[in-house]
């Protein structure tokens, strides 16, 4: 009886309202905190953003995309740089992209538990740790020194390309293992063989998720520099590779897959370890068309996951 | 029964297509075992990638240890391979990785740690299917720029602060890297403390806890597994970074722990000599490699103590 009016007592009594008042404050304290840190996240992206756009958005002009590097700032500009981004993003594709799916369909689809596959599996999740410098080494070592590939846009390519592989291996097998198995077991139902069954309902279903994944680890890819100057990119260039085509059959070329290299950031961290101010407003210029390209191919991926995400329901 | 036998010993041409059928299904089940085979060279390669680094680092690092004794790699205190008076100590090298990575990881785990909780405790679903992308996006800006903004940007807002605050300087360097690593800790941490079941804050919630008890105390240590993930994650990032520092902390090899002074971490000078021409085979050009090894080391050694770390904290529900 005595406990049960304590109790009531107690429940009533001003301390106990206080201390709950307190919990109630540090809670909502803490809630904007949280909001307080992420305003903080954001304003750094937008103080980034702003920064580079002060800084060399007057710079941006056609002559600054159609014209060579140059020692005089004013005159300088971007041709080799964003021609080389878009022929080593198309080695690295052409490079990445293939054995990535392929090697995720092996692992989702085809290989059964075995040390082989766990020994594959534990690989792939380390390499996507190692940092991207060390990638540089090896290419420098193993390619440039070893294959006598030199110091060429096949080997640019061929470095980010194994750069991204475990990101495009990841993504595509968490994209395969989307697909639910009863629509594979439809189809061995009907007769089709592994790879029919692969090819004509996982990988079209998975879609989606794969194109998510290449779009991310391309963008990935486009920013990155370390490992580009560890092969030896050059930051002044002032001539255009070979063309791609040629007049006489078969009217396409590769020549331009041993010309010596640069691309985007290398021009840019060119120009912004150099002292002269003129030449930082040039790097914030490209920094701008920099950070342009990788947002939009950020962008479209988001697009992208949404439209497939409302499209398929399991 | 009787008729359905009948009915299929009738069928006319059963003779002759057992001899037919056997070539044109040897091609379809040789192409499927072709198939196969090329998948599994694909997924071969990722292993010929590792064997290729973990071979060419070896193997330059051996020509460099025949030339320097790793006893004063390790405890030299000075790292000046290019001049004539050479000397081969990584530790002022790993001095500035480490400080650069203090400074990185004090912004990003706090920061990081936060905006997970937020998101995924408080924040409703709209705001956080809104807010994820764009702060994805902060992962998603080349280092390069952020290399720019670090020297241009934030050193001389920190320099308003401090005016004698040199120009390259570790702090402004690490202080960029933690925010562009804030998404991997935040989005990695988040996504652990949503797979926590709804019914342990069912729960704390019933025993008359507030939201940031019951993730603080509930939640956060539920998820920890998944969380010291999310840090290691960071802490490879903030290591291997390199651009930013090779821009916004000096190129100059010193001995410090000090934030506030210019010095090179690992990955700046293997950016330095990379922009130099050094001669194949050089002990300049082998520096590189061992400096390659031991951050491929460095950061092998923080994997394996949080994969460790990950499995003390890992809980079934």
């Amino acid at each position: 009886m005595r406990l049960k009016s304590g109790i009531a007592k107690y429940i009533k009594s001003t301390a106990l309202q206080r201390r709950i008042m307190r919990r109630k404050g540090l809670d909502r304290f803490f809630a904007f905190e949280g909001l307080f840190v992420m305003g903080v996240a954001l304003l750094v992206l937008f103080a980034l953003v702003g920064q580079l756009t002060a800084d060399g958005g007057g710079r941006l002009s056609w002559q600054f995309l159609t014209s060579f590097p140059s020692r005089f700032p004013a005159q300088a500009g971007i041709l080799t740089a964003w021609i080389g981004t878009i022929l080593v993003m198309l080695v690295t594709a052409l490079a990445a992209i293939p054995l990535g799916i392929g090697a995720a369909i092996y692992l989702e689809e085809y290989s059964g538990k075995s040390w082989l596959t766990d020994v594959i599996e534990i690989n792939i999740a380390n390499l996507a740790g190692v940092p991207s410098i060390v990638y540089g080494l090896m290419a420098l070592g193993l390619l440039v020194y070893e294959l006598h590939l030199g110091q060429s846009f096949l080997t640019a390519g061929l470095t980010l390309g194994m750069l991204i592989l475990p990101m495009v291996i990841i993504a595509t097998r968490e994209a395969i293992r989307s697909v639910p198995p009863a629509v594979r077991e439809a189809a061995y139902a009907l007769g089709a063989t592994k790879w029919q069954t692969v090819r004509d309902h996982v990988l079209p279903y998975s879609m989606g998720g794969i194109l998510t994944g290449m779009i991310l680890a391309l963008s990935r890819a486009v920013g990155e520099t370390a490992p580009l100057i560890t092969v030896g990119a050059l930051s002044f260039i002032a001539f255009l590779p070979h063309p791609p085509w040629q007049g006489e059959f078969p009217f396409v070329s590769f020549e331009w897959l041993f010309d010596p290299f640069t691309v985007m950031p290398i021009q840019m961290f060119n120009w912004v370890s150099r002292p002269q101010e003129e030449f930082h407003v040039n790097a914030a210029a490209a920094g701008l068309i920099l950070l342009a390209m990788s947002l939009a191919m950020n962008a479209v991926a988001i697009v992208i996951r949404a439209r497939f995400r409302k499209r398929i329901h399991w | 029964m009787d008729t359905m036998e009948v009915h299929i010993a009738e069928v006319p041409v059963e003779k002759k297509t057992v001899v037919r059928s056997l070539a044109p299904r040897l091609v379809p089940r040789l192409k499927e075992k072709a198939i196969e085979l090329l998948l599994q060279l694909a997924a071969f390669t990722s292993v010929a990638i590792t064997l290729g680094i973990v071979g060419v680092l070896a193997y330059e690092s051996f020509h460099f240890f025949q030339q320097v004794s790793v006893v004063d790699f390790l405890t030299d205190r000075q790292w000046t391979p290019l001049f004539a008076d050479a000397h081969y100590g990584i530790l002022s090298l790993v001095s500035g990785t480490l400080v650069t990575t203090a400074v990185a990881l004090l912004v990003a785990i706090p920061m990081g740690s936060l905006i997970a909780i937020y998101l995924s405790e408080y924040a409703s679903r709209s705001v956080r299917e809104c807010v994820k992308p764009v702060l994805e996006l902060l992962s998603a800006v080349p280092t390069v720029v952020y290399g720019y903004f670090a020297l241009l940007f934030v050193t001389p807002t920190l320099q308003k602060i401090w005016p004698d605050l040199p120009g390259f300087n570790m702090l402004s360097a690490g202080l960029v890297i933690g925010f562009m690593i804030v998404p991997y800790v935040s989005s990695v941490s988040e996504d652990a403390m949503r797979a926590v079941p709804v019914y342990l804050r069912e729960g704390a919630f019933a025993l008359g806890a507030t939201r940031m008890q019951t993730a603080l105390r509930v939640v956060f240590p539920s998820a920890l597994s998944g969380i010291t993930a999310a840090y290691v994650l960071g802490v490879s990032r903030a290591i291997g970074e390199t651009m930013v520092v090779a821009i916004a902390a000096g190129m100059q090899p010193t001995l410090t722990l000090n934030p506030l002074e210019p010095a090179a971490t690992m990955t700046a000078y293997i950016v330095q000599v990379s922009l130099g021409d050094l001669p194949h085979g050089s002990v300049g050009y082998q520096t590189i490699f061992a400096t390659g090894l031991m951050l491929l080391l460095i950061t092998l050694l923080f994997n394996i103590a949080g994969h460790a770390l990950k499995k003390r904290y890992r809980q079934v529900y």
